[in-house]
């Protein structure tokens, strides 16, 4: 399979199935500018990132499995979590012509976006009819994702974040590290310090309390609720049989958000549909329990078209691809798309406790950013393409497997991807290496004279038999490990030689005694605690 | 029993006193232990580092040398290459396989076994007659623990050895940081998730590590002896198979 790297009709052919198309390459956020080893060099060195990043997983850790083991039906609530959304993915077209149809007939307008381009130029063009040359946002990774922020200063209107961990990233012009928690990486100080210089007529005095905080953006952010007519959310639901929408959150700035303004303009991601509105009991359970260990999160907003008299007389909905269709043409891959972006597997991740989300250079970081990437991006080998170094961005522990809500397998997943990775790279020197190593693996023989060979690392080790600097590329390993010398003697060896048949049959002599003094076998169940 | 040893690659070469361990101690439970001579390794290297087409002739090999209908189980002192076997030569067969390999893979398949599980599940066993007055830390691998779900089963057979004093390691179920191929592709966050666990182990006060991959160890003996800790790395089966009549004498670690 060759890797898409242009327009999706490039190369296409009558009667040729055209390649689902990519986010086009280095448009919004799904890219990093250097690869994941390199960015997390600069992140490892800093001690403070280390120390919040730690806090703050360990404590959602904990409240997570406070609350998710209180219910006994946990299990059964993922399986049928996973289930409604495989269902979903399996007929994502007839489901998303559903949603289409039912949010038009209850007064909404429906717009297709094929990537993040598109997207852009719709909302742009929606906001500007409104002569606004502001507008509000909430709960949207879809247009993080796409760099709709950027896109819309580029057009001189003005875009402010109104959650508050978003506000804090977009104050301090940093970047969100985290699904869930964007300013997971800032501790309370940090944000006093951007609160004082960023937002206008702030009390000087304030401190790092985080009520006072959250009130001193309160109060900014009210201002902006009563003169603002347009917003932009993103969605964590969209119900096919109802046409509604839906966005949980903690603060309520989202529901002042999706209610005030004249206007509201909603950026979805096509995989957030679900079929049926009664699927919203399975997953307000498993969002809030997995991401912020709640049993609720505060506020729960559902809005269906348009209501006369009551919130935004306008909505509209714009449906982006960005490379999801082409995440759901891969049979393995399209698992990923199940991701409710709850950030469990952030929080249990021991790359991401050590690295943080910058590291990872997309929306979305952590286990399922790793995943979920490069699928809607691409691998560009060519291109030297820092997202081919994201699969390989985790020591496949599978924790994350075991905290996921709707049970993605991104263990097997990431290694899924380092496998198309691998076939479209052409010959490395670690494929020539790969391929050598499995030459002499297949032939005993062979293998038993590499082993020999081996046994000559005994003369570079010192003497306490270990090597202590190895060769690049192994130069990484041997900067903090020390290795042990082959010993002299193999294990087919010594099983093969009269000293290890002498053992092991001195062992069964031993076993014998025994089980005819005091069977072993015998005592066991007392011996269990 | 009529039992095959699969020593792994690593631990042939590298770690023959955790391979002559298990066999030793599948000879003193009376079980007849074979060793395949033609076996090599199950390749797992490969395919967690993105290769499946270059193991086939591994997992051919494999699947050819434990075939054998006599050899009622396979067991592996390796939680990871039990589950390369049992998860892994499955994904590989499927994709670039024969309908004789995918056969073959799946006979295999349901009778290997880490050496924990095969002990407890399959022998019926916790007391193994082991003797061992050292204090010791388990730290659960990770393939072990949510690959193959051995769960409780070695703690089970370590609170069962004489002599031994058995502490809890913090955060036992925290990554090592070692992952293969991933400590030298991503070596520097590699390392900092082996500076917490040889934190947590030095906390304890053990003289001993013990877990039941020699791969995990080899990580974490290699930091623990980089930074002269005084502690050591020991693989489970060494633990088990030690006896009042054949101890293991505790060498000192290098400082």
């Amino acid at each position: 399979m060759s890797s898409p790297t242009g327009p999706a009709t490039q190369g296409t052919f009558l009667g040729m199935p055209a390649v689902p198309p990519r986010s086009p390459y280095g448009t919004g956020h799904l890219r990093g500018e250097r690869s994941f080893p390199r960015a997390a060099h600069d992140e490892l060195g800093n001690e403070q990132l280390r120390r919040n990043l730690g806090k703050a997983t360990h404590s959602i850790r904990a409240k997570r499995l406070a609350v998710t083991g209180e219910l006994p039906d946990w299990e059964q609530l993922r399986d049928t979590g996973s289930a409604i959304k495989t269902d979903t993915m399996n007929r994502l077209p007839e489901l998303l012509e559903q949603l289409e149809r039912k949010v038009t007939e209850r007064g909404g307008t429906v717009h297709w976006a094929r990537d993040g381009v598109e997207a852009n130029e719709i909302v742009t063009r929606l906001v500007r009819e409104t002569g606004s040359d502001e507008i509000l946002k909430v709960k949207s990774m879809a247009t993080q994702e796409i760099g709709l922020n950027e896109h819309l200063a580029s057009q001189g209107i003005a875009a402010l974040e109104t959650d508050l961990a978003e506000l804090i990233v977009q104050l301090a012009d940093d970047r969100p590290s985290h699904i869930l928690v964007p300013a997971i990486h800032r501790n309370r100080e940090e944000i006093r310090e951007i609160f004082l210089r960023h937002i206008p007529g702030v009390d000087p005095a304030l401190d790092a309390d985080p009520a006072r905080l959250a009130a001193a953006a309160r109060a900014f952010l009210r201002e902006k609720f009563m003169t603002t007519k347009v917003a932009v959310s993103g969605a964590n639901f969209g119900i096919a049989e109802t046409g509604t929408l839906a966005v949980v959150e903690s603060e309520g700035n989202g529901r002042m958000c999706l209610t005030l303004p004249e206007m509201l303009i909603t950026v979805m991601g096509i995989e957030k549909v679900l079929p049926r509105f009664q699927d919203l009991e399975v997953f307000l359970q498993l969002l809030p329990r997995s991401s912020t260990g709640e049993r609720m999160n505060p506020y729960t907003s559902l809005w269906t078209g348009v209501t006369p008299g009551d919130g935004p007389q306008e909505f509209h909905l714009v449906l982006l691809d960005n490379g999801r269709t082409a995440a759901l043409a891969d049979r393995i891959g399209r698992a990923a798309l199940n991701c409710i972006r709850c950030s469990a597997c952030l929080n249990v991740c021991p790359v991401y406790e050590r690295t943080g989300g910058h590291a990872y250079g997309s929306t979305y970081p952590g286990p399922i950013g790793a995943v979920l990437t490069p699928q809607l991006a691409g691998m560009h080998g060519a291109k030297n393409d820092p997202n081919s170094s994201l699969p390989y961005a985790s020591s496949l522990c599978g924790a994350c497997f075991d905290a996921c809500p709707v049970k993605i397998d991104i263990p097997s997943l990431l290694v899924e991807l380092r496998h198309q990775h691998t076939e479209q790279s052409g010959t490395t020197a670690e494929k020539l290496a790969m391929k050598a190593a499995a030459a002499v693996m297949k032939r005993p023989g062979l293998f038993t004279a590499a082993q020999k060979a081996a046994g000559l690392g005994r003369v570079p080790a010192g003497r306490d038999g270990t090597l202590s600097r190895l060769p690049p590329p192994l130069n990484g390993w041997s900067d903090s490990r020390d290795t042990p010398a082959p010993p002299k003697q193999t294990f087919r060896s010594w099983f093969a030689s009269a000293e290890g048949a002498a053992a092991m049959r001195a062992a069964a002599e031993e076993g014998a005694r025994h089980t005819d003094d005091a069977p072993h076998t015998d005592d066991a169940p007392q011996e269990e605690s | 029993m009529r039992i095959a040893l699969f020593a792994t690659c690593l631990g042939d070469t590298l770690f023959p006193e955790a391979v002559k361990s298990t066999a030793v101690l599948l000879a003193r439970l009376g079980h007849d232990v074979v060793f395949p001579p033609q076996q090599t390794c199950c390749g797992q290297m490969h395919v967690n580092t993105g290769y499946q087409r270059e193991p086939v002739p591994l997992v051919r090999n494999f699947a050819e040398q434990f075939g054998d209908p006599a050899i009622e189980a396979v067991v592996v002192p390796s939680g990871s290459c039990a589950g390369s076997v049992r998860h892994q030569h499955e994904i590989v067969a499927e994709r670039y396989g024969d309908a004789a390999l995918r056969a073959g893979v799946a006979a295999v398949r349901t009778k290997t076994y880490e050496l924990s599980e095969f002990l407890v599940d399959v022998l019926d066993l916790t007391d193994v007659g082991a003797y061992f007055p050292h204090r010791v830390t388990y730290h659960p691998t990770c393939h072990s623990l949510r690959m193959l779900r051995v769960g409780e089963k070695p703690l089970r057979l370590l609170r069962a050895v004489e002599g031994i004093d058995l502490v809890e390691l913090p955060e036992a179920d925290a990554c090592c940081g070692f992952g293969g191929t991933f400590a030298v592709k991503n070596a520097e966050t590699s390392t900092a998730m082996l500076r917490d666990k040889m934190d947590h182990i030095t906390g304890t006060g053990a003289a001993v590590c013990t877990a039941g991959d020699s791969s995990c160890l080899m990580h974490i003996g290699g930091g623990l002896s980089r930074i002269r800790s005084g502690k050591r790395t020991l693989h489970l089966a060494q633990i088990l198979a030690a006896t009042r009549t054949a101890p293991h004498v505790l060498t000192e670690a290098a400082r």
